[in-house]
């Protein structure tokens, strides 16, 4: 059991790593960029390098206030 | 994207890690046994290696529009985790990688362990550090090759990439017979995390169905614009870096400097 605890948490961090706000973003991202092309027409690929924008901004801002 | 990025891109994401793979195995080496150690680097390269030869056709048998959204996704939160982490370096809000202090502390716990050995393997340890530190750091590697390799269609030249920095960064250590401390491993690193971002941008938002304006072009717009965000946000955040703050005194201009594995 402790074995398939550290196999998990080990590819946790290897993917989502220290903010899984940023994964957790970027997978909001993508499925409101689908839903938009394919629910509303839109060609919606301006969608995700503003969510980079506010994603990176907002886990640096994170990352700095945690370490004052 | 043209194999000239494709193999630009694997190799200073594979130096960064063959760096911190180096430390770990000459510590290894030079502390306990070179034989050992040389025996898990072999063991961990050849592992490597089967993982990239049976992940590459694996993943090359999915539909390319659901490949790259699922690639794309994958890449764009592993680049974001290094341009992150580049870019609180470079502004002195995180700790520089110390090649050499890592070395040193590798060392000395290799010292302080007990020895004894098993079957070919003289000194277990040796054998076991090497093997963990070479997997280990290999691990992002393989990724990064089997990710941009497929989806470009061209894992060969991935992989082409991936030995070219071993091979260089092995060249350059044996030659020294000493960890790499003055490669600019922060430099290579923001470079990578634009590069995964800018890959993953572009293939994930085009796996959800968007279509790019000026197609492939669009990449001539989108890395630069990120490595402008990101020097951006270097220096923005170097005004608000505590005084005496973990990379003070390094002097490291941005976004020159160390790093670590993300």
């Amino acid at each position: 059991m402790k074995w398939i605890r550290s196999f998990a948490l080990f590819w946790y961090d290897f993917v989502v790593g220290d903010d899984w706000r940023v994964a957790a973003g970027v997978a909001v991202a993508l499925g409101a960029t689908a839903g938009l092309v394919h629910g509303a027409g839109v060609n919606a690929w301006w969608l995700l390098p503003v969510a980079v924008v506010l994603l990176l901004g907002l886990s640096l801002r994170r990352a700095v206030t945690r370490a004052r | 994207m043209t194999g000239v990025v494709l193999v630009l891109t694997v190799f200073l994401a594979c130096a960064v890690e063959a760096v911190e793979a180096l430390t770990i195995v000459l510590a290894a080496g030079t502390s306990r046994n070179w034989r050992s150690a040389l025996q898990g680097t072999a063991a961990a390269l050849v592992t490597l290696a089967v993982t990239v030869a049976a992940l590459g056709p694996a993943i090359g048998l999915i539909p390319l529009r659901a490949l790259r959204l699922a690639v794309g996704a994958l890449l764009l939160v592993f680049g974001l985790q290094w341009l992150r982490k580049a870019i609180l370096r470079a502004s002195g809000h995180k700790a520089l990688h110390d090649e050499a202090g890592a070395y040193a502390r590798q060392v000395a716990a290799a010292g302080a362990a007990a020895g004894g050995g098993r079957g070919v393997v003289s000194d277990w340890y040796a054998f076991t550090l090497s093997f963990k530190g070479v997997l280990l750091e290999g691990l992002e590697v393989v990724f990064i090759v089997v990710t941009f390799g497929t989806s470009q269609g061209s894992v060969p030249l991935a992989v082409l990439g991936a030995v070219a920095a071993v091979v260089a960064v092995t060249g350059v250590g044996l030659a020294v017979r000493a960890p790499l401390a003055r490669v600019p491993e922060n430099t290579m690193k923001f470079a990578v995390g634009i590069m995964l971002t800018a890959f993953g941008t572009f293939w994930s938002a085009e796996g959800a169905g968007a279509a790019w304006p000026g197609a492939d072009a669009a990449l001539l717009v989108l890395i630069p614009a990120l490595a402008l965000l990101g020097l951006g946000a270097v220096a923005l955040l170097r005004r608000t870096r505590p005084p005496g703050g973990p990379a003070a005194g390094t002097g490291a201009p941005a976004p020159v400097g160390k790093g670590s594995t993300p």
